[in-house]
């Protein structure tokens, strides 16, 4: 079985090709460049590396968010459009469960963050439990202090893994003291062997067509006309 | 004999999802378009983000309707053509990575678009293009007067200095109260309008074809406050055929001294506001008077559409042009010449 897997969630950018349970390839970059630029290039020289024809992969996985809006969507539109003209399963992974794998056998809890600006962050708790990396609470859309409040009354040491977690360091350290622990820089990149890996154990096939990103955040213009919905609403 | 050219077009620079087959770059095979007004009516224009949310959803279906219709697969096809710019990024990303990807997996050649090339070719597919042709151009985002000696061959001899003419009804919409998108309303507003309050024509400098409407629009606003702080009440119908007469006279007036002075053996309009009734029976009959060719596309071909991309594509793809997966979108993108 050979699965294409796609990560183009934020910054980093990860594709890999894996067969039966090895990789054959996988390319990692993070560098600020635009993912329309890097993506398919980095796609096609996946296949070359490896001498296989698209045709002859078996099942795609894709970082379905949440990251960058722009860059889940190339990612996403890549995968669902290989997916559908090449008549192949598409699996979506969560972007953030994919850098918690990056920890395993971490006694406490795992929790990958995303930078959402503005003292925000996309972020998940997760635990190593039975050999594989388990949700604790849904991935979110959190302000980083709401986050640490959360995570402190846990009162549990916390692995903070992403690259992203360098500008919450200080913050981290001031609120959970001996309990906050922060993965190295080889772990900080999401990796796209480990959404294979995901998929293979614990993914639901997605339908195709309908298979969109997890923004995890509704847009702002749309928020903005719900908000004055429900005022209208309620001065009706 | 030579072998039939099949291209499939893909189209997502604002808020239409488009995908269309074209035959040998003048016979619509399909052409599928998926519209997200009812979505963007929300907000009163166009959300960029929630346009790419849209196109995410759609694009893949989209593609395969038009293979469908078409009874087309990959296979038979020989390029995919897709819109490079300019346009919305996110949105326009959306369409250029579904059709590397596309292009990737069925061993296809890609090519990048220039939407207003597009809008051009769009008179590929009702009768063969003559040169010299003048095209102007009208949408929401552009108003452009250009030049054509050949195939690929683009100058640019007007723009706008300001708004578009679309951006131009769009706002005036807005000041009148009419829902978005506000040029069909304008148009049939003063279409029925036995009245037209004067407003000013902005000719600019005496030789140039340039354009200008912030002006214009900025005389609807003070007429409508001037009659409102003396207590009056405006009539949109007025308006709008006051807006529409100053529009559609520099409009057609600078396109008929451009066509005379570079003697071109036709005239096209393309773009969304070269749907509006007013401006083409203005051009209409202009054009028939000094007897030069004039055609517009009929409006689904106006308003943006695939084919019209996939029939410019194809002229490029005959030219032996060809783009790679680095393809990124570019919203400011030039109007080129890909032919010397």
């Amino acid at each position: 079985m050979i699965w294409l897997g796609i990560d183009t969630a934020n910054m980093p950018l990860s594709v890999a090709i894996v067969k039966d349970g090895a990789i054959l390839a996988e390319v990692n970059s993070s560098m600020a460049v635009n993912h329309s630029l890097r993506a398919m290039p980095a796609i096609e020289e996946l296949f070359a590396t490896v001498k296989l024809q698209p045709k002859e992969i078996d099942a795609i996985a894709v970082s379905e968010g949440p990251g960058s809006y722009t860059g889940v969507r190339i990612g996403v539109t890549i995968a669902k459009t290989l997916a559908w003209t090449l008549k192949k399963p598409l699996y979506g992974v969560s972007s953030l469960k994919v850098l918690a794998v990056n920890a395993p056998y971490f006694n406490g809890l795992i929790c990958p963050i995303v930078d959402a600006r503005r003292n925000n962050v996309y972020a998940g708790v997760y635990e190593f439990v039975n050999g594989g990396v388990t949700a604790i609470a849904e991935d979110g859309h959190f302000a980083i202090d709401d986050l640490l409040n959360t995570l402190s009354e846990k009162k549990r040491p916390v692995l903070f893994v992403g690259k992203d977690v360098a500008m919450y360091e200080e913050v981290i350290k001031e609120r959970l003291q001996d309990d906050a622990h922060f993965a190295p820089f080889p772990l900080q990149l999401p990796r796209a062997s480990s959404l294979i890996f995901i998929a293979q154990q614990s993914g639901q096939e997605e339908n195709t067509h309908a298979f969109t990103p997890e923004y995890r955040r509704i847009a702002e213009a749309e928020a903005n006309w719900l908000m004055q919905q429900r005022k209208e609403k309620a001065s009706e | 004999m030579t072998k039939d050219i099949y291209i499939l077009g893909i189209e997502t620079s604002c808020d239409e999802t488009a995908a269309s087959v074209i035959k040998n770059g003048h016979e619509i095979v399909s052409n599928i378009v998926a519209s997200q007004i009812k979505s963007q009516q929300r907000f009163g224009g166009v959300v960029p983000e929630i346009a790419s949310r849209h196109h995410v959803e759609q694009i893949t279906l989209v593609i395969e309707e038009a293979l469908a219709v078409a009874n087309l697969a990959p296979e038979d096809l020989d390029a995919v053509a897709v819109t490079e710019g300019p346009g919305l990024v996110g949105a326009l990303l959306i369409g250029i990575n579904a059709a590397k990807a596309f292009a990737f997996a069925n061993g296809l050649p890609i090519i990048g678009v220039h939407h207003i090339a597009g809008h051009i070719y769009a008179n590929q597919l009702m009768q063969p293009m003559e040169f010299p042709l003048l095209a102007l151009i009208v949408s929401g985002g552009h108003t452009e007067l250009v030049l054509m000696e050949k195939h690929g061959s683009f100058k640019l001899i007007g723009e706008t200095r300001d708004d578009a003419a679309g951006e131009a009804y769009d706002k005036v919409a807005r000041v009148l109260g009419l829902p978005y998108p506000g040029g069909p309303h304008i148009d049939k507003l003063a279409l029925e309008s036995d009245e037209a309050v004067d407003f000013p024509r902005a000719w600019l400098e005496p030789d140039s074809y340039d354009f200008s409407f912030s002006g214009l629009k900025s005389a609807v606003i003070n007429y409508k406050h001037n009659l409102e702080q003396k207590g009056g009440e405006v009539n949109p119908a007025h308006v709008a055929a006051g807006f529409q007469q100053s529009v559609v006279e520099v409009l057609t007036e600078k396109t008929l001294k451009a066509a005379k002075e570079y003697n071109v053996k036709q005239v096209i309009a393309a773009g969304g506001v070269a749907a509006n009734k007013g401006l083409r029976s203005s051009l209409d009959a202009a054009f028939e008077k000094e007897g030069i060719p004039f055609y517009v596309p009929p409006i689904s071909l106006c308003t943006d559409n695939a084919a019209m991309i996939a029939a410019a594509g194809t002229a490029m793809y005959v030219d032996g042009k060809r783009g790679t997966m680095e393809m990124n979108g570019r919203p400011g993108m030039e109007l080129a010449s890909w032919s010397e």
